[in-house]
C-alpha cells in the first residue's frame, strides 16, 4: 500500500523552527488584538475631557481661573464638546484626575482596581477579590444547575415529541421575559419561604444559563445524520446505544459552545440578582453603593472585576475544550 | 473466514424477493418505488444493481436491510424476515460515504459495531487486527479518520461492516464519491475480498464498467415505477484482471446493460 497518512502540521519542521512558528503565529494574533484595544483607550481618554468638561471647567473658575462663559447657568446648558473647545485648557489639565469623574480615565480605573485587589487583605469589605468570590460562588452554582437542567432537558427534548412539542416553547418565553424584573420576583418569593443568601442569586444564574445549554444540546443531539443512525439500526442498536455512542459524543462541540454563552449568562444572572435586595456583599453590590454615592471609579472597577472574571470563566471552558476534543480526536 | 462461510448450510437463496412492492405516500402523491420486483440472490453470488436515480436500486437494498418496510410481496433474507434477518446479524452495510465516527479511530469504528453486539473483549481485539488485515489497513488502527484518504476511509468502513461475520455483504455505492484511479484499485481489491471470503454482495453502482467489472449477476433498473428490466447472468471468469475490461465478453455485457438502461428509460 502507498498510502500514507497526511501529515501534521509543522511535523517536518525542526524544534526550533517549531518555536519561530509558533512566535509568527502569536505575533499574528497579539498585534491586532493589541492595536484595538490601544486605539479603544486612547478614545477613552479623549472621551474624559469633553464629559468631565463641566466639572474641569467649575474646578478653574473656583481656583481662580479665568473661564468662558463666565455664568455657571450658561455653561449648564452647553454640551461637553463646545465647553471643552472654549476651555482647553482647564478642560485638559483636569480631565484625567478628578474625584468622582463622570467619565473617569482608564489609569483611574486600573489604579482603584490594583489597590481593591492586591492592595489590601482579601477578606475585606472593600476588596473587589472577596466580593467577586460571593459572585462568583452563586455564579458557579447556577451554572451548574443550569447546565444539569439543560442537558436533562435537551435529551427529553430529543427523544420525546411531547417534551420538544410542550417544553422548547416555554424554553424560549423564558427568555423574553426581561431578567431585571423576574429576578426581584425570584428573590421575594424565596425570601419569603426562608431562602436567602447565595440560593436565589444561583436560581437567577440557573434561569439565564439553561437556555443556551438546551438550545446547544438539542442541536448537537440531533446532529448525527441519517446514514450515520441508519448505520447503527442495522446493528439492532438500542436507544441507549445509539445515545452514548453515537448522539452524545456528536453533541460535544455544540454543548462547549453553548457553555462558553451559559457561564457569561450565569455571572450576569448572579450580578442583577444582587441589585435588588440592595445586597451588601458580591460585585453587583459594589455596582450599587458606586452609583448611589456617585463613586463612578468604583463602579467602573467593579464593572472591569465583573468583566474579568467571565472572561477567565470563558478561557477556562475554552481549555477545557479544547483538552476534551483533542482528547477525542476530534481538535486537530 | 472462508471456512465459516461454507460452514453454514445453505438453506435455500440469500436473498429472496417475490413481487415486491414499495409505495411512498409523499406530499405530491404515491410514489411507486418499487413494482413487482422478484429477484433470487444464491449465495456466494456477487450481484449488481444498477439503473438511473429513482429506479429503485437502494430502496431495495434498504428493504433487505430491513431499513424500510415493503408494502407488497414477500422478502427473505437467509430464510428469516428482514427484521429478524438484522437480529441474527445476517448482513453488513457499506453506505455511499465511509460515515466513520471522527471522534473514535479507526480501530475505535471498527470495534463499534462489536461493542454494541457485546462481544467478548479479547474477541473485539482479535476480530479489528484480522479485518483490518483483510482490507490491507494494518498498522492504522490508532489514526483519526481525517489522517487517512477517502479511498482508504471506505476501505475502514467495509472493514466495519465485516468486523462481525456476516454472510452477506450490502454496498450502497461505496465508490461512488472516489476518483476513478481510486475505484479501480478498491475494485480489483473487493474482488479479491470477495474471492477470499466467499460472502454474498449485493452492489448498487451507476456504473456500468464497475457493475460489468464486479459481478456474477447485473440486476438492471428503470424508474418510474421502480422495477427491474433484464438481469444477466456474466460469463466472465471468476480471475479478473483490470484488462478483461477490454475484452470481447466484457464490452458485449456492457453494451447489453447499457441497452437494457436505454429500454427502460424510454418505457417509462
Amino acid at each position: 500500500m502507498t498510502d500514507t497518512p497526511l501529515s501534521a502540521p509543522g511535523a517536518g519542521v525542526g524544534r526550533s523552527g517549531r518555536v519561530a512558528l509558533w512566535l509568527r503565529g502569536a505575533g499574528g494574533r497579539i498585534v491586532p488584538v493589541l492595536t484595538v484595544i490601544a486605539a479603544l483607550i486612547a478614545l477613552w481618554y479623549v472621551a474624559c475631557i469633553p464629559m468631565n468638561a463641566h466639572q474641569s471647567v467649575l474646578l478653574a473658575e473656583r481656583s481662580g481661573a479665568e473661564v468662558t462663559p463666565a455664568a455657571a447657568s450658561e455653561r449648564r446648558n452647553m454640551g461637553g464638546i463646545a465647553l471643552s473647545l472654549r476651555n482647553p485648557g482647564p478642560a485638559l489639565s483636569a480631565a484625567f484626575a478628578q474625584d468622582r469623574p463622570v467619565l473617569p480615565a482608564p489609569h483611574q480605573v486600573a489604579v482603584e482596581l490594583w489597590d481593591s485587589t492586591a492592595g489590601m487583605r482579601p477578606t475585606s469589605k472593600r476588596s473587589l477579590i472577596f466580593h467577586g468570590w460571593i459572585t462568583l460562588s452563586a455564579t458557579l452554582a447556577g451554572f451548574a444547575v443550569g447546565t444539569a437542567l439543560g442537558i436533562l432537558l435537551a435529551v427529553g427534548i430529543v427523544h420525546s415529541r411531547v417534551m420538544d412539542m410542550s417544553v422548547m416553547p416555554w424554553a424560549i418565553v423564558s427568555q423574553t421575559i426581561p431578567i431585571i424584573a423576574i429576578a426581584p420576583m425570584i428573590i421575594v418569593v424565596l425570601y419569603s419561604v426562608g431562602v436567602q443568601g447565595l440560593l436565589p442569586k444561583a436560581v437567577i444564574s440557573a434561569y439565564l444559563s439553561f437556555f443556551p445549554v438546551v438550545v446547544g444540546m438539542v442541536k448537537g443531539l440531533r446532529s448525527p445524520d441519517a446514514m450515520q443512525l441508519d448505520l447503527l439500526r442495522t446493528y439492532g442498536a438500542t436507544g441507549g446505544q445509539t445515545f452514548w455512542k453515537l448522539r452524545l459524543p456528536a453533541s460535544l462541540p455544540y454543548l462547549f459552545a453553548s457553555l462558553k454563552i451559559g457561564v457569561a449568562a450565569s455571572l450576569i444572572g448572579a450580578i442583577v440578582g444582587e441589585l435588588p435586595t440592595g445586597a451588601v456583599r458580591g460585585l453587583g453590590a459594589r455596582l450599587l453603593a458606586g452609583s448611589y454615592y456617585g463613586q463612578t471609579v468604583q463602579i467602573w472597577s467593579a464593572l472591569f472585576a465583573a468583566a474579568i472574571l467571565a472572561a477567565v470563566l470563558v478561557a477556562i471552558i475554552a481549555g477545557i475544550e479544547r483538552m476534551l476534543l483533542r482528547r477525542m480526536g476530534l481538535a486537530r | 473466514m472462508q471456512a465459516t462461510a461454507q460452514g453454514r448450510a445453505p438453506a435455500g437463496s440469500v436473498v429472496e424477493a417475490k413481487a415486491l412492492n414499495l409505495t411512498f405516500h409523499t406530499n405530491d402523491g404515491p410514489v411507486h418505488a418499487l413494482k413487482d420486483v422478484n429477484l433470487a440472490v444464491e449465495r456466494g453470488e456477487f450481484v449488481s444493481f444498477i439503473g438511473p436515480s429513482g429506479c429503485g436500486k437502494t430502496t431495495f437494498l434498504r428493504c433487505v436491510a430491513g431499513l424500510e418496510t415493503p408494502t407488497g410481496g414477500s422478502l427473505s433474507v437467509n430464510g428469516l424476515d428482514p427484521d429478524a434477518a438484522r437480529r441474527a446479524r445476517a448482513y453488513g452495510y457499506v453506505f455511499q460515504a465511509a460515515g466513520l465516527y471522527p471522534w473514535r479511530t479507526i480501530g475505535g469504528n471498527i470495534r463499534l459495531p462489536l461493542e454494541i453486539m457485546g462481544f467478548s473483549e479479547e474477541e473485539k481485539k482479535r476480530r479489528v487486527r484480522d479485518t483490518l488485515a483483510l482490507v490491507d489497513l494494518d498498522g492504522f488502527e490508532n489514526k483519526y479518520p481525517w489522517q487517512l484518504s477517502g479511498g482508504m476511509q471506505q476501505r475502514a468502513s467495509i472493514a466495519r461492516a465485516l468486523s462481525f461475520d456476516a454472510d452477506l455483504l450490502l454496498m450502497d455505492e461505496p465508490f461512488g464519491a472516489l476518483d476513478e484511479i481510486v475505484r479501480d484499485r478498491l475494485n480489483e481489491e473487493l474482488l479479491s475480498l470477495w474471492a477470499r471470503t466467499g460472502k454474498t454482495m449485493l452492489f448498487v453502482t451507476h456504473s456500468i464498467p464497475e457493475a460489468v467489472y464486479l459481478s456474477t449477476k447485473i440486476v438492471v433498473m428503470s424508474p418510474r415505477p421502480g422495477r427491474i428490466s433484464d438481469v444477466i447472468d456474466s460469463p466472465l471468469p471468476k480471475e479478473r484482471p483490470l484488462d478483461i475490461r477490454d475484452s470481447r465478453d466484457f464490452i458485449d455485457i456492457a453494451h447489453r446493460v447499457r441497452e437494457g438502461l436505454r429500454a427502460g428509460m424510454e418505457a417509462a
